[in-house]
């Protein structure tokens, strides 16, 4: 498995989650995003290539600009991984709850 | 939907928080942790030893309705105060996990509600991560499962 392309490697950089709640409110060329950082730019580039490549963001050349957005989609997918081990711990905690919201204490 | 068990897993971290709050009084909440026959019903696991004390150990076993042994788990329990805490490790057996660590705390919030937070520790970010991922894949598995059952009543 190439590790780059794992979303969870993606999203578990500090830099690459401040890029993406940047670009969620907005779509935005390379040279915007990277004035938000005080990273040097080819390391903004090569972020912004790492969430490419794992589709979180999508790119979209405009005249000779290259703009950035959103998948959301795909950010959707990574919100949904960990629904199901919730829902699993959900499950047991309402069952916990009807039980002993029945239980009647031994006299 | 109300959400009332949350989870929360920073990105970058090998621990994760559960929480939940229950419309039960702590000590209610409690004794479903302490008394095995309640937690077999609400864990849906066979409890094969359950000692709630400083040094004692427990060990959970799953079996299929065939009778074969599905899951196999156990523990060292570290700390045990009846109403506020249990510490212990947990371990599946015959998996790649590694074993973890937990701590349980539970709160009483008034005298009919009660919360319990739930911080587990894993040996890597790594295996954090997995373990999240195992009921989505296993999700994915059952679908995979019913699916093949579908194909296979069309041939």
């Amino acid at each position: 498995m190439n590790l780059r392309r794992d979303v969870f490697q993606a999203i578990a950089d500090p830099t690459r989650r401040a890029i993406l709640l940047l670009v969620a409110s907005q779509t935005m060329t390379a040279g915007a995003i990277a004035s938000n950082f005080d990273t040097a730019r080819p390391t903004v580039s090569k972020h912004l290539q790492i969430l490419t490549e794992c589709e979180l963001l999508e790119q979209e050349q405009n005249g000779r600009e290259v703009y950035y957005h959103i998948n959301a989609k795909k950010m959707k997918e990574v919100a949904d991984f960990i629904e199901p081990f919730r829902q699993m711990w959900d499950d047991r905690f309402n069952k916990l709850e009807a039980i002993m919201k029945n239980y009647k204490p031994e006299k | 939907m109300e959400r009332k068990t949350k989870i929360n897993a920073e990105n970058g971290k090998q621990e994760l928080v559960i929480t939940r709050e229950f419309d039960l009084p702590v000590e209610l909440l409690f004794k479903a942790y302490e008394e095995p026959e309640i937690v077999e019903q609400w864990m849906g696991t066979k409890v094969l030893k359950l000692e709630n004390k400083r040094h004692g150990s427990y060990q959970f076993e799953t079996s299929d309705p065939g009778g074969n042994v599905v899951f196999k788990a156990n523990g060292t329990i570290h700390e045990f105060v009846r109403d506020q805490k249990i510490t212990r490790t947990f371990e599946m057996e015959n998996t790649p996990f590694a074993v973890q660590l937990e701590f349980l705390e539970f709160e009483k919030l008034t005298d009919d509600t009660s919360k319990l937070t739930m911080q587990i520790v894993y040996k890597s970010v790594e295996l954090r991560d997995q373990t999240l991922k195992l009921p989505f894949a296993q999700g994915i598995n059952w679908a995979h499962n019913r699916l093949q059952e579908i194909v296979n009543k069309l041939k």
